[in-house]
């Protein structure tokens, strides 16, 4: 017996993360998503205040050891809330994405692997989707289903599932013409192997960072529900809510505003950078 | 004995938003057990079309295949899968050939597991002795695509299709996307596997000087045409054909003193789409006449040696 | 001294490029020596990653910086160093006085213009000239190249792949440059198409006076089209001399197995003779001479150090030790 067994072979989340882990940005990007989460998960432990206390007499006080990001007009506390609130964001970036991803992916993947009539009823559809504007068609429909977290879930999962449909489509046509799927039918292989081995691997790429980049662009999309009072509803605290609470005391209290919106921010841009480095981890002829 | 494979007849159309596209027109051939057929062309004469259409790897319009005595013209699907045991393709681009995120000893195994005659461990062993036939040192096993040169890499593909020992394998320009001193390592290769294992090959090219060096027997095509075919010395020593000619001279010789008089040709190719019954050629070729306009009829000028050119008797150097 | 200068249009002394990457530094060019006369074709052979076409990209001064890094080295173009100019003399010497073609003639034409437009556009920018000067000139050098005037207002997409490469010669040539640099022009192309570019090439060259620097692998067009040969492997030019001494009398092992490995068409051997193995990792070169590994002459001291370019003969330079390059 030859001894020598076939090396164990890195799987392939293994191989992306070494490459993933090389691109400082990349890295940073995760490392403060990873802080996200866990403040989000461990706001109750975290938070110095519940979300709804209110204080009147400590209204709009600038930050102070009580209250390190100071309060809002009612007294609350703005750190406490910020925790709070990204239970809301996240859950809404989380959740919308995924439901959209899957109903997408699988759409997509339909209209791609069989072509034809199939593909075309599907795009059709898409198309006439695509010609309502994506905030129209969140706007209507929160304003049907009624303002509420779960609603604005499903409305920005709704309307970025044709993008998904679309991306997925694209690429298993570009991985369907490559030789290497010639190849293998050539060698025998059975289409369920080719669609299982061949295509999906090499296609599902772009999806993965298409998917990290829109995270960041559905907690931005349910920040401006918020804020239009579409979706989450006061006095539970959520970014964008807490954005619409102060555009009244811009003037004079900016801070309110301001810590908010630097929430939302630092987290798209995490989820941006982070797709990024994926793009270019996940390439396997990027040279080691 | 009777040949391995057979062709007659065959012809492969594509329809195409501007008509429609003659990729192979009326090509016959026969090709013996062992023996090596060589198909030369310019890009869009065809000859891709043709090895393809033989393996089905692309449905024929019309024709027949003969393959070891059988017709093969129109397999059931599970004729189809015993015929791609033993009628193999090596591709030309090694790097978009082989899928990129399957390892080495992966993308060998890949035939042999799919064929499910053997067990994990026969199949291990069985890519060990293959990697060694095409001279792929065994580190490289767990080794990826993108890690290897272009040589490494085209043996894979050579020992993905000798895994279910084949007797036919068309070779796609197996060794055009390689470089001079990698490309005369796989010849060298190919070549010793035809001599041990008595492989047919049809090896497609554009390289004239690599065809004269592997075939028996040459076809030349232009524009989805077979204007001549001949055993190989016969072809470059009497070529008979106008394009022939234009296309001998014109390949480079690495030759500072014999630089051959080269026949420039004007124009280029025509379009494959609907085209006009007569010569293909014609557009190009400084012979053309009326007759011209008429079907070229394959003639055999002496043993082996056809020619589609109704004015190749008068071409022919004086006695 | 002076003599030199006007035999010679470019002389390169001692090129050295680097591309910096963060896990290794990859030595494409190392210590490349290389003359250019006046008027004449060198073919600069090797195979794929030898350097050939960094150093056509150094000439001009467009690698991109970084990842790659001119380490040291003169390259003096009609009497001046390259490498001393600024980047707005730079700009004016690329095109005017030193043309490039590409393998691949799309990268080189604009898609959307039409192929008259985009050649009188190139002649208007380097010489200060009407526009109708500059258009009759463009369609002066499209006939010279074979395409009838009619062709003026097409697009490129309207061209077929041989006649892309000759609108692409018609451009590069446009200007009168004093010297052309073509990057495997003929490669993407068919034999037959091949024989006409190649053809045109060399007319206009004489007709032009332009030198030329024909980088290739093929040893085919080499002997076609080139006076003077220079073999590059590995970044190193391993053999240099007039082509008849090269293709006579080739001494380099490496130049000897390269002609082992084309296929005659008038052999009789039932094989080829390769190189065996692979070219080294140009960011793990040898301590010695870089073709130790594959030579079949190789001897202890080839592993030690690396052998210096000897003539053997007036004219015929060669890196081996067993031409004497170790005294």
């Amino acid at each position: 017996m030859n001894d020598k067994k076939l090396k164990k072979k890195k799987s392939r989340f293994a191989e992306t993360w070494r490459r993933l882990k090389k691109n400082k940005i990349a890295v940073v990007s995760l490392f403060i998503i990873f802080l996200i989460i866990l403040a989000a998960i461990l706001a109750p432990i975290l938070a110095p205040y519940p979300y709804d206390l209110q204080d009147y007499s400590a209204a709009f006080s600038r930050s102070s050891k009580e209250h390190p990001l100071g309060t809002d007009r009612l007294g609350r506390d703005v750190l406490s809330r910020l925790l709070y609130g990204a239970r809301q964001s996240l859950q809404i970036g989380l959740f919308s994405t995924t439901f959209a991803a899957a109903i997408g992916i699988l759409v997509g993947a339909i209209a791609g692997f069989y072509g034809g009539w199939t593909d075309n009823l599907i795009m059709r559809i898409l198309d006439v989707y695509q010609g309502i504007p994506m905030f129209l068609l969140t706007v209507t429909l929160a304003a049907v289903l009624g303002p509420s977290l779960r609603n604005a879930i499903i409305a920005i999962a709704i309307s970025s599932i044709s993008g998904y449909a679309r991306l997925m489509r694209a690429s298993i046509l570009t991985v369907r013409e490559m030789e290497y799927v010639e190849a293998a039918t050539a060698i025998n292989v059975r289409s369920a192997r080719i669609i299982r081995k061949h295509i999906i691997p090499n296609a599902i790429s772009p999806l993965i960072v298409s998917i990290t980049m829109s995270l960041g662009s559905s907690v931005l999309a349910g920040a401006g529900l918020s804020f239009i009072g579409l979706g989450v509803q006061p006095p539970i605290p959520e970014w964008g809510a807490m954005i619409s609470d102060a555009r009244n005391f811009l003037r004079g209290q900016m801070y309110l505003s301001m810590y908010p919106g630097l929430c939302v921010m630092i987290t798209v841009l995490s989820f941006n950078l982070l797709g990024d480095g994926l793009r270019d981890a996940l390439d396997p002829r990027q040279k080691t | 004995m009777a040949a391995l494979l057979e062709v007659n007849n065959l012809k492969k159309y594509f329809k195409n938003p501007g008509g429609t596209l003659h990729a192979v027109e009326d090509v016959s051939f026969t090709l013996d057990y062992g023996k090596t057929l060589g198909v030369v062309g310019e890009s869009g004469c065809g000859k891709t079309t043709l090895g393809r259409t033989i393996i089905h790897l692309i449905e024929k319009t019309e024709g027949t295949i003969t393959f070891e005595g059988k017709d093969i013209s129109d397999p059931s699907p599970k004729e189809l899968r015993q015929l791609r045991e033993e009628m193999q393709i090596i591709f030309q681009d090694p790097y978009s050939s082989l899928n990129p995120r399957m390892s080495v000893s992966e993308a060998i195994m890949e035939p042999l597991r799919v064929q499910g005659k053997l067990s994990k461990a026969e199949i291990r062993a069985e890519v060990r002795k293959l990697m060694d036939t095409v001279g792929l040192a065994e580190r490289f096993e767990n080794a990826y695509p993108h890690e290897l040169d272009g040589g490494r890499r085209q043996r894979i593909g050579v020992a993905r299709a000798l895994a279910l020992n084949p007797k036919f394998i068309v070779c796609d320009e197996p060794v055009s996307a390689l470089d001079v001193s990698i490309q005369a390592q796989i010849i060298n290769l190919m070549l010793d596997l035809q001599e041990a294992l008595g492989l047919a090959y049809m090896f497609v090219t554009h390289d004239l000087s690599v065809v004269k060096y592997i075939s028996d027997d040459i076809m030349v095509m232009y524009l989805g045409n077979m204007v001549e075919k001949s055993p190989s010395d016969e072809l470059f020593s009497h070529p008979l054909h106008p394009y022939t000619k234009a296309l001998l001279s014109a390949i480079p010789v690495p030759d500072v003193h014999n630089q051959p008089d080269r026949i420039i040709m004007q124009g280029e190719l025509t379009s494959p789409i609907n085209p006009k019954p007569g010569c293909r050629f014609m557009a190009r070729c400084q012979y053309a006449s009326p007759e011209c306009e008429e079907p070229q009829e394959l003639v055999e000028h002496s043993p082996g040696h056809f020619v589609a050119c109704c004015h190749y008797k008068e071409l022919l150097p004086q006695q | 001294m002076n003599d030199n200068m006007n035999d010679n249009i470019l002389e390169i002394r001692d090129l050295v490029v680097e591309y910096r990457t963060d896990e290794a530094i990859i030595h494409a060019v190392n210590g490349v020596n290389l003359v250019v006369k006046r008027g004449e074709t060198l073919g600069l052979v090797g195979e794929t990653g030898a350097g050939k076409t960094t150093i056509a990209k150094s000439i001009l001064r467009i690698l991109p910086t970084p990842p790659s890094k001119i380490c040291g080295g003169e390259i003096v173009f009609d009497g001046e160093d390259l490498m001393q100019k600024s980047e707005s003399a730079m700009r004016k010497i690329r095109g005017e006085k030193i043309a490039m073609i590409f393998q691949d003639p799309m990268t080189a034409l604009n898609p959307i213009e039409r192929i008259g437009a985009q050649i009188s556009e190139a002649i208007a920018q380097h010489n200060k000239i009407k526009r109708y000067e500059a258009e009759n000139r463009a369609s002066d050098m499209l006939e010279m190249v074979g395409i009838p005037m009619e062709r003026y207002n097409e697009y490129p997409h309207q061209f077929s792949g041989g006649m892309k490469q000759r609108v692409v010669i018609a451009m590069a040539l446009a200007c009168n440059p004093t010297l052309l640099i073509a990057d495997e022009p003929t490669t993407a192309l068919d034999v037959t198409i091949q024989a006409q570019v190649l053809e045109i090439m060399q007319s206009l060259k004489e007709r032009l006076g332009t030198s030329v620097i024909m980088i290739t692998h093929d040893l085919g067009v080499v002997a076609n089209c080139c006076s003077s040969v220079a073999v590059i492997y590995a970044g190193e030019i391993v053999e240099y001399g007039s082509a008849v001494q090269v293709f006579d009398f080739p001494t380099h092992p490496y130049t000897i197995g390269l002609f082992g490995s084309l296929p005659k068409l008038n052999s009789t051997e039932p094989r080829l003779k390769p190189i065996t193995g692979l070219m080294p990792d140009p960011a793990n070169l040898p301590t010695g001479c870089s073709f130790y590994e594959r030579c079949p002459d190789a001897k202890e001291q080839c592993s030690g150090s690396k052998p210096a370019m000897v003539e053997i003969e007036a004219g015929h330079f060669v890196k081996c030790f067993r031409d004497g390059g170790g005294e």
